[in-house]
């Protein structure tokens, strides 16, 4: 696979930037699982989630120190309804425009064009920031799978910040 | 973090029977943990589904990325989307993850990847 022309080499850019600590270990994988797209979009139920940190003001904020917990959002939330907190990214841009990081709205357009089949009740958001791989995939993931199960995704998109 | 993070939750999700497609704007920690279907945008972190405000871009990028996954037959794929962020001389790739970049941040305790 060719990469991009230009592009950012944050896995030595971070251990730069960090350089007083021991070098992270970033997980790498010889292959990826792989589940065919047998629906067309047009008749798929789509999923939407978002390691941004997004939350609604009335939910819990998420804290920055290997937070696995999840945020359950339904599909009509708003703009003025979301804050932001995370430390991995600048937030400013999210802080004036969730749907940056977060594709609520863009979801939502696609639905009424039809485009997807449907975008799911409820989106989902967690703060991404989490140097415990193993904290990720015990106590993280099985939230969002058990979802995607439950709920009869067909395609799930997410999104990094 | 984010890409890493996000990239076991789409292998979760998709070892479960679910097709996935992961955005990214870090190419190396993707193709690193390799999620199952990636859309890669070069913009700068926060920005992966678009400009803050530009709603017409955002729309185009999320569709791209949908319509693309659709295209991807190789597990692990990355399809480059075709944005450029115009930086008008911001030199924004220099300047990501370089110190000051962050709000300020100190780690207090020691971090562990287990």
């Amino acid at each position: 696979m060719n990469p991009p022309e230009k592009y950012i080499r944050y896995i030595p850019r971070t251990r730069d930037l960090y350089s007083s600590h021991t070098p992270y270990r970033w997980v790498t994988n010889a292959d990826a699982p792989w589940t065919p797209l047998t629906k067309p979009l047009n008749e798929s139920r789509v999923a939407l989630a978002s390691s941004s940190g997004v939350y609604l003001t009335n939910q819990t904020p998420f804290h920055t120190k290997d937070d696995t917990s999840i945020r359950e959002i339904h599909k009509t939330a708003s703009t003025g309804d979301f804050a932001v907190n995370h430390f991995g990214y600048r937030m400013d841009g999210a802080e004036r425009d969730p749907y940056c990081v977060f594709p609520l709205e863009q979801m939502r357009k696609l639905e009424n064009e039809g485009v997807i089949g449907e975008l799911a009740e409820t989106a989902y958001t967690f703060m991404g920031g989490i140097y415990s791989a193993r904290r990720v995939r015990e106590e993280l993931a099985p939230q969002l799978v058990e979802r995607a199960l439950a709920n009869n995704i067909d395609l799930f998109y997410l999104a990094p910040a | 973090m984010c890409h890493q993070s996000v990239g076991l939750v789409s292998r979760a999700i998709e070892e479960a029977g679910i097709p996935t497609i992961t955005m990214s704007s870090a190419w190396d920690i993707t193709r690193s943990v390799k999620p199952p279907r990636a859309a890669f945008v070069n913009f700068p972190l926060g920005n992966q589904t678009g400009r803050p405000g530009d709603v017409k871009e955002q729309l185009a990028i999320v569709r791209d990325a949908l319509i693309a996954a659709y295209a991807m037959t190789e597990p692990g794929s990355v399809t480059i989307l075709p944005y450029e962020w115009d930086d008008s001389g911001y030199g924004w790739q220099g300047g990501e993850y370089r110190p000051g970049y962050l709000r300020p941040y100190v780690r207090t305790e020691a971090v562990t990847d287990d």
